[in-house]
Formats: structure tokens, C-alpha cells, sequence
């Protein structure tokens, strides 16, 4: 069975941009919506990488602004301040 | 893009939060200020290797949590400004969120107990941090809880008394006693338990999808809410995942202690779900997911590859996991139609679903819904249509450990009811599973002392001697307004006013009246 690493977030518009950042730093990651949310997931590994959600949002962002607008996650949780990485590691 | 670096990185902000404020005690025994960490022969031999992953402190932690409130509490204000009630999808949707004021809100006050004392107990600064900031928010949960269904309550009927319910009410019992096992277990396990097991491996059902269903059903005040806590709980189950692997991690000797827990509270949660489950097969007129394919997602794919990441410990996947898999095409339809026949002792309504709403039952579930519950279905609207609404006046046999009502059937047999009893020091003891069976077996003398609601009814502890009684006396439910059939209750005629419709010439049942169960 595949072991996903997945994100989902509330369907709002600091999500928009956080999605448009996802996908372009995990080119593989499938995005579904749902009722009010979006859900990104990518086998084994998903990472959020500080410096493209600044670019697409356009100002300075902080990775834990993500608590904001997330409403599940699945995998090990590798957070700093430049990256939150989401992952299985067996 | 350069960052000038002024300000601390995160992990040097967690480790002066956790470490640099923590002291060694000097004039008494750590031993006497910990006196609940060593009971449970969980072993720890450095707590220094305890890592919050995200890392939050204080300030950061406020800052998050205000902006969250803000944004929360401006949508009440609009959704009540707005009479949004009027907007869901159908009133039906409102007893959806009955049972959730009464048996989950609760569990919200109670997770809040329960890292209030599982913080004070452990020795480690980042454990205490930890459980610190979940017990706050856990707190904010049931308190936003109780703010988004005071609307409702203004409107509906069965959300005026939810606490008093939630000690009582025979069904509630079920999320009651699964909260009250956890907190009178000692805190590895509580964390186990909750952190681990019903918020990584479970709570994802609870909030996830039918919240999503609740936005679809046009409840905003529900679905804000639900993601508000939701957003916390990313969190807490970061948390509970790095609690199992820190426990792990830390002595060989813990494997087999966490292992059982988690085959326990897998069970317990299980059981306790198939509430939810209902909740989204039956009590949401707009359908997101089945249950069953919620489970497949969030249970099977999600559990799936937890535990093959915690292969490399030594940790198998619950012991009764296979039952469960297989339970998912069935417990709905099973628990629903235990609820239609006692709806003359709940705090909302029941119905049988709309023949658009069987059908879509009949495709989630192909091989169960049409062969095993449309039939009984069809009987009981059979049975309304000629004025006889089925209530059942017997109560049911409770099992010992969930006190969920024996209503689920075998693994292997959709047509035997599943039963197990063994006798313990001379009493006989009633269980609806082998899960069950296998968790009061480890420690009968917890079980043993299990307050069984029909138990109590049946020994007059309960306000009176038949149900009618117990249910306006104890339960403080208005007997023919709060409970009973949804068609022609106050409830639906008020939806009718509203919406501006004319009662239906013959509805699905007419003859909604009771006799005397």
C-alpha cells in the first residue's frame, strides 16, 4: 500500500497560495477539493518551503503561519524556520 | 531572498522554553513532586530526547490562537446576524449537531482535565510544555463549541441541557466512559490513549469529513468551528505521534505496554466513532463521503502507513484491526436503526432516509445496504405509514466496555448478532466484541465498576421506574418536543414555516405519534 504524506488546509486564500507553492515544490503532490478544503497529498514525503510561499504570496511569511489555515496532517513533522516537511521514513 | 537573523531561530526559542526554565528540584525528592510517572512500568531513561516538532512557543502560541478567535468569532456574529440556521441544507441536519453538543463537546472539557493533570505529571519540561498548551486548547474548543450551538439552541429543540445530559442520557455514556477511562488511567497512557490513538489515528474522521459535510450543508457556524479546532489538532497529532515514538524510543520494555494500549484505545475509539459514523451516513442530508470510504482514507491509508513507520519499533497494527475494516461496511446502518427505535430517549430526532437518500446508502455500501438494512428500513416505514412508529420499550444489553447496546454483529456473520460474556469472581459480564471482551479481561477491576445506564434504569437509580419518567425527570428532555420521529415533530413543522411549505398531503410516515414505549 502507498504510504502518502498528505496536508490539508481550510479553502481560503492564504491556502491558494500555499497550494500554488506546494505543488510547485512537489511536482508529484495531487491536490483534491472537498467541502471547504483542500486536500494535498504525495507518496512518502511533502515539503513546504518558506521561500516560494514568499514569492507567491508576496510578502515575509512564517512557516508556523500555517497553523492558521491547517486542518490535518499525515507523516513525521520536520519544522524549521526555513521548511515544514512532512514524511514517512520506513 | 537573506534573512537578517536578529531574532532567535525556532529550535533555540523551544529549547530556552522547555529547557532553560526547567530546574532540578533541591530540596525534595523528584520522586515525591512525580509521584504518577513510574506505575505503568514505562521506563524513561532521558527526557532531553523529548522533541516538539513544531516547536511553538508562548508568544507565538498566543499570537496564533488570537488571530484564530478573531476570525472565528466574526463569523458567529455574522452567521447569527444572518440567521444562517434558516440557510442548512434541511432541519435534519441539526440533530447531527445535538449529538455532537452532547457527547463530543463534552470530551472536549474533558481532554482539558486530562493534559491539565498528565502536564502536572511528568518529570520532563517539554512533556509539561506540551500537554500545557493542549489543555488551553481544548478548553477553547469546548468553549467555542458551546458559542456556535448556542444559535442553534435558539431555534432547535434537545440543545438546552447538554451538560447534565452528558452525565445521564443512557447513549452518551458511550463518549462519557471512553473519556473517563482515559483520565483515570495514569499519563502515559492518557497520552497513548488520546494523544496518540484518538487524535493521530482517529479524530481525522470526526473533523475532517464531517465538518467538510457540515459546509455543505450550509452550517458555516459548524464548519468554522470544527477547522478552527481542526487547526489545533495538526498539533495535537504531531504530538501524539512523537509521544508514541519518544515512549519507543526510550526502553525496549515500553514496547509491549504501548502495544497494548494502542490495541485498547484503537478498540475503545473504534466504537466510539460509529457514532460519527451515523452522523455522516444518516444525519447529513447532503452527502460528502460514506463512512466507509472515510474510514478507507483516513483509517486504512493513514493508519497504514503510520504503522509501517512504527514497524521499525516493534509496533504491529491494532490487534482487531481486520474486524474493523470489515465493520465499516455495516456499523452505520446498524447503529442508526438502534437509534430510530429508541429515539423515545435521545435528545434528537430519527427517520428513515429519502428513497433518493437509500439509494445513495444502497451505492456507497453495494454489497450490505440493499441485502441486509433496506429491508428492515422498509418494514419500519411500512409500520409508520399504518400509524404504528416502532419504538422498542426493552432496553438493550450493554456491553461492559464501550456501552455501546450488543447491537453489532459478527465479523463473519452480518446476520448473528455478536455477543461475548465471561464470568468474573462469580458475576457474568456482557461484551459486543472480542475487543471489548480482551480489554475488560486486562483490568476487571475497572470494568467492573463500569456505570451502566440500563443497569441504572432498571435498578430506579435513574428517577423513576419506566423510561417515560427517567427521560423528563433525569434526563431533562421534554417528552413529544425534544425526542421521538422527525416527521411532524415541532422541529420539522417550524422548518416548514419557515421555508414556507405546506406539510406534506402524506409524508413519508404520517401517524408520527407514539404510543407509550
Amino acid at each position: 500500500m502507498k504510504q502518502l504524506a498528505f496536508i490539508v488546509f481550510q479553502d481560503n486564500d492564504n491556502a491558494r497560495y500555499l497550494v500554488d507553492a506546494i505543488t510547485e515544490d512537489n511536482p508529484r503532490a495531487e491536490v483534491q477539493y472537498q467541502p471547504a478544503m483542500i486536500r494535498i497529498q504525495a507518496e512518502k514525503r511533502l515539503e513546504i518551503r518558506r521561500e516560494t510561499v514568499e514569492e507567491k504570496i508576496g510578502r515575509e511569511w512564517d512557516v508556523q503561519e500555517m497553523l492558521i489555515d491547517v486542518i490535518s496532517i499525515g507523516g513525521n513533522v520536520t519544522e524549521d524556520d526555513d521548511s515544514f516537511v512532512l514524511e514517512w521514513k520506513n | 531572498m537573506t534573512m537578517q537573523k536578529k531574532k532567535l531561530g525556532l529550535k533555540d526559542k523551544y529549547r530556552y522554553l522547555t529547557r532553560d526554565m526547567a530546574w532540578e528540584p533541591s530540596y525534595q525528592k523528584k520522586a515525591d513532586i512525580f509521584p504518577h510517572e513510574d506505575f505503568e512500568g514505562i521506563k524513561i531513561t532521558d527526557w532531553d530526547k523529548w522533541e516538539d516538532p513544531f516547536r511553538l512557543t508562548m508568544d507565538a502560541y498566543w499570537k496564533y490562537q488570537a488571530e484564530k478567535e478573531k476570525k472565528l468569532y466574526a463569523i458567529f456574529d455574522a452567521f447569527a446576524q444572518n440567521n444562517g440556521h434558516q440557510n442548512i441544507s434541511d432541519a435534519r441536519y441539526v440533530n447531527a449537531l445535538k449529538l455532537f453538543l452532547t457527547g463530543v463537546s463534552p470530551l472536549e472539557y474533558g481532554a482539558f482535565q486530562g493534559y491539565s493533570r498528565a502536564g502536572r505529571q511528568f518529570s520532563g519540561a517539554g512533556a509539561r510544555v506540551a500537554c500545557q498548551m493542549q489543555a488551553i486548547d481544548e478548553l477553547r474548543h469546548v468553549q467555542t463549541q458551546i458559542h456556535a450551538m448556542s444559535h442553534y439552541n435558539k431555534h432547535f429543540n434537545g440543545l438546552h441541557d447538554f451538560a447534565h445530559m452528558h452525565d445521564r442520557v443512557w447513549f452518551l455514556s458511550v463518549p462519557k466512559s471512553f473519556f473517563d477511562d482515559a483520565r483515570s488511567a495514569g499519563p502515559f497512557e492518557f497520552l497513548t490513549a488520546i494523544s496518540f490513538s484518538f487524535e493521530y489515528v482517529l479524530t481525522n474522521l470526526l473533523f475532517v469529513p464531517f465538518m467538510s459535510g457540515a459546509a455543505y450543508n450550509g452550517d458555516m457556524a459548524t464548519v468554522t468551528f470544527g477547522f478552527s479546532a481542526q487547526s489545533d489538532e495538526a498539533r495535537h497529532m504531531t504530538l501524539g505521534l512523537e509521544v508514541i515514538k519518544f515512549m519507543l524510543e526510550q526502553h525496549e520494555d515500553n514496547v509491549p505496554i504501548i502495544q497494548r494500549w494502542i490495541d485498547k484505545w484503537f478498540w475503545r475509539g473504534y466504537r466510539l466513532l460509529s457514532l460519527v459514523g451515523m452522523m455522516m451516513d444518516y444525519m447529513l442530508p447532503n452527502k460528502v463521503m460514506s463512512w466507509a470510504e472515510a474510514w478507507e482514507v483516513y483509517y486504512e491509508q493513514n493508519g497504514g502507513a503510520l504503522f509501517k513507520d512504527l514497524e521499525r519499533y516493534g509496533i504491529r497494527p491494532p490487534k482487531y484491526q481486520e474486524q474493523a475494516n470489515i465493520g465499516k461496511q455495516h456499523i452505520t446502518h446498524q447503529i442508526w436503526a438502534t437509534f430510530y427505535q429508541y429515539s423515545h430517549a435521545t435528545n434528537f430526532h430519527t427517520w428513515i432516509p429519502s428513497e433518493d437518500e437509500q439509494q445513495w446508502l444502497a451505492e456507497k455500501y453495494p454489497d450490505t445496504f440493499d441485502k441486509y438494512y433496506r429491508p428492515r428500513f422498509d418494514h419500519w416505514q411500512e409500520q409508520h405509514a399504518n400509524g404504528q412508529r416502532f419504538y422498542n420499550s426493552i432496553l438493550p444489553q450493554l456491553c461492559q466496555v464501550c456501552q455501546v447496546p450488543a447491537l453489532f454483529t459478527e465479523p463473519d456473520d452480518p446476520t448473528q448478532l455478536s455477543h461475548r460474556q465471561i464470568v468474573h469472581e462469580g458475576e457474568r459480564y456482557h461484551f459486543c466484541s472480542d475487543g471489548c471482551c480482551d480489554i475488560f479481561q486486562n483490568e476487571p477491576e475497572k470494568y467492573i465498576q463500569a456505570w451502566l445506564p440500563v443497569h441504572q434504569i432498571y435498578q430506579g437509580n435513574c428517577g423513576g421506574g419506566d423510561v417515560q419518567t427517567v427521560v423528563e425527570k433525569y434526563y431533562h428532555l421534554k417528552n413529544g418536543q425534544d425526542n421521538l420521529e422527525y416527521v411532524g415533530s415541532p422541529e420539522y413543522l417550524r422548518w416548514l414555516a419557515w421555508k414556507k411549505l405546506a406539510t406534506p398531503q402524506a409524508p413519508a410516515g404520517t401517524g408520527d405519534r407514539r404510543d407509550a414505549a
